[in-house]
């Protein structure tokens, strides 16, 4: 019955082809460690943010945006659930996200000739980014005011257009309903429908070339008498029952936070958000949240405000150009030399300084240790260009190690 | 199909026209999606003037009223806030207001129509922020001769709103268009006249 319902179904639609092309057949390195749940976490929580997403417009109102979030949460049954899951959601995405990128990293998984994975990759991060930032102002409290607020004036420092451009994007001579209304329908249709897009190609790219590994070995350069990768196992069911156990995991920290800390001390939802919007008021602190903060860093170690939109968005520019500044060819961590791994370490430690930096206020001591960490983010990049002339690397072993 | 017989080059001139039309065509379609986001006939009416009645002002005293969802000070200063204006001069990045940052009518050393009646935009020129008053000298720190400073990033302005040298902010804080009516005691923002 099922098979004849197949034979039927397979004539008119490849169903039986892509399972096997993308799933069954799909042949993996047999070496993935913890550092490959990510991939499909991020996938995940996507899912989360669209289900969440779609509830949430049933019941938030652009017009009445404060109130209609309280009525979210206080009036709607279970509505307070599907907020927090939405909420954290958003938190989550951007730490499996982090490490997910810090992942490709470690084990130079954007090296030839996985460059477009990279590519489809950041841009991915860059929609969530936008994703992220218009979701925080729909809330319409004070620090989705003034966060934005912050965020949109960064345009107005481009030379001369900059002005009419703020203006144009506000729809308003100050950031106002009108302004929220737009980015609310960018944020529930426009981005995410891009987002969906941006992650089907992302995979298409990476099951073209397969996927990396902890020993960066290609494992399509060893394979058996039927042309299957002597290091490879099918995706299903080996590692779809692995992630299965990743998710459970995850789940477990992410409901936790979503119980019992949804606004994570004020970091996941910051506390002056409880108060309603108020343009002639403004807080005495306002800190983004903690995904964008290294970012928000570099843009204040930048006394002129064009030159610090500039180093912000060359910080991101960067990011795409890593497959090409790493000139290394060897993969993975495991077989780079010590120069590397000190540099890597460094890396890790500023940026996580630069996060510190973006939420807390500035002071002179501060200010200089966020000008020495943004000189250090950039200095990694274009050290990696030079690296490769005095790295003592090790012997890659021909096939992938199973320990 | 067969390619033999084929005139290549007009078939390519054709492709080039073609594609050149239905480019201009995409500009043309791109204009009311792009215009739909000017700020609407709604938001310009709600941009206009304010009229504030200031003889009862307190000396000393600040007020803020609200021009195009703009915070607008009004603040009466009296003769030890534009002395301490003058103290400034050298700390300030712009003491002549070069910068574009005011109507011509208040280029001037207190940056307004009658030294008197401050008004200006209280939203810091670096990122949109709205500084707050210290207008005591020593009140926000031991060198502080009064003026306004951002909560923010830090910045400070002198009391007539003029940017200290070396903070985040580079340009004098914003002198609205405003009107200084003496017959009816009213300021009016957001309409040029000056005195």
């Amino acid at each position: 019955m099922f098979k004849s319902f197949m034979t039927w179904l397979d004539a008119r639609f490849p169903a039986t082809k892509v399972w096997n092309e993308h799933l069954a057949e799909y042949y993996a390195p047999k070496n993935f460690n913890f550092w490959y749940f990510f991939g499909s976490l991020a996938l995940l929580v996507l899912v989360n943010q669209l289900l969440t997403g779609i509830w949430l417009t049933m019941f938030y109102s652009p017009s009445d945006p404060f109130a209609s979030v309280e009525y979210i949460m206080r009036d709607v049954d279970m509505g307070w659930i599907i907020r927090y899951l939405h909420s954290t959601g958003a938190s989550a995405f951007f730490v499996v996200v982090y490490l997910h990128m810090f992942r490709g990293i470690l084990y130079g998984s954007y090296k030839k000739p996985r460059e477009l994975v990279w590519i489809f990759g950041m841009i991915i991060f860059v929609l969530l980014m936008a994703e992220a930032f218009m979701g925080y102002l729909l809330p319409w409290g004070q620090m989705s005011f003034w966060g934005a607020q912050v965020i949109i004036n960064l345009f107005g420092t481009i030379p001369v257009v900059g002005p009419d451009l703020v203006e144009w994007i506000r729809g308003d001579f100050t950031l106002s309903l009108a302004s929220l209304n737009r980015f609310f329908a960018l944020h529930v249709v426009a981005v995410p429908l891009a987002l969906v897009a941006m992650v089907f190609l992302h995979i298409v790219a990476l099951h073209k070339v397969g996927s990396n590994n902890p020993d960066g070995v290609e494992i399509k350069d060893k394979k058996d008498e039927n042309g299957i990768p002597l290091d490879g196992i099918p995706f299903h069911p080996y590692y779809t029952v692995k992630d299965i156990v990743g998710v459970v995991v995850f789940l477990m920290i992410f409901l936790s936070i979503v119980f019992f800390a949804p606004d994570f001390g004020g970091y996941f939802l910051e506390k002056p958000n409880f108060e309603p919007a108020n343009p002639l008021k403004t807080p005495p602190h306002i800190a983004p949240v903690w995904y964008f903060t290294p970012f928000y860093t570099m843009l204040r170690a930048v006394p002129h405000p064009f030159l610090g939109f500039l180093v912000m968005a060359l910080a991101i520019v960067i990011l795409f150009l890593l497959p090409w500044l790493d000139r290394q060819k060897v993969k993975s961590i495991r077989y780079r030399g010590r120069s590397f791994k000190i540099l890597l370490a460094l890396f890790v430690v500023s940026f996580v300084i630069l996060g510190y930096l973006g939420v807390v206020p500035v002071t002179p001591a501060k200010a200089l240790l966020g000008r020495i960490c943004t000189a250090y983010y950039f200095f990694f990049f274009i050290a990696l260009w030079f690296l490769p002339k005095f790295e003592k690397t090790k012997p890659v072993p021909e096939r992938v190690t199973d320990k | 199909m067969s390619n033999q017989g084929v005139n290549k080059g007009r078939r390519n001139l054709l492709i080039g026209a073609t594609s050149a039309v239905g480019a201009v065509g995409v500009i043309g379609a791109a204009v009311p999606f792009v215009r739909s986001w000017a700020p609407s006939a709604k938001a310009q009416s709600a941009g206009a003037p304010v009229e504030q009645e200031y003889s009862k002002l307190e000396v000393g005293q600040q007020i803020t009223v609200e021009w195009r969802g703009k915070p607008v000070w009004i603040i009466r200063r009296d003769k030890k806030m534009l002395n301490s204006i003058s103290k400034s001069e050298e700390i300030v990045a712009d003491p002549n207001s070069e910068a574009d940052q005011q109507p011509e009518y208040c280029k001037n050393e207190y940056r307004s129509i009658d030294p008197e009646f401050f008004v200006a935009v209280g939203i810091c020129t670096h990122l949109g922020c709205s500084p707050k008053l210290f207008a005591e000298p020593g009140s926000l720190e031991n060198e502080w001769l009064g003026g306004f400073y951002c909560p923010c990033h830090g910045s400070k302005f002198d009391l007539a709103g003029r940017v200290y040298a070396g903070v985040p902010a580079n340009a004098n804080l914003e002198i609205p268009p405003y009107t200084l009516d003496t017959t009816n005691k009213v300021i009016v923002v957001g309409e040029d006249g000056g005195a």
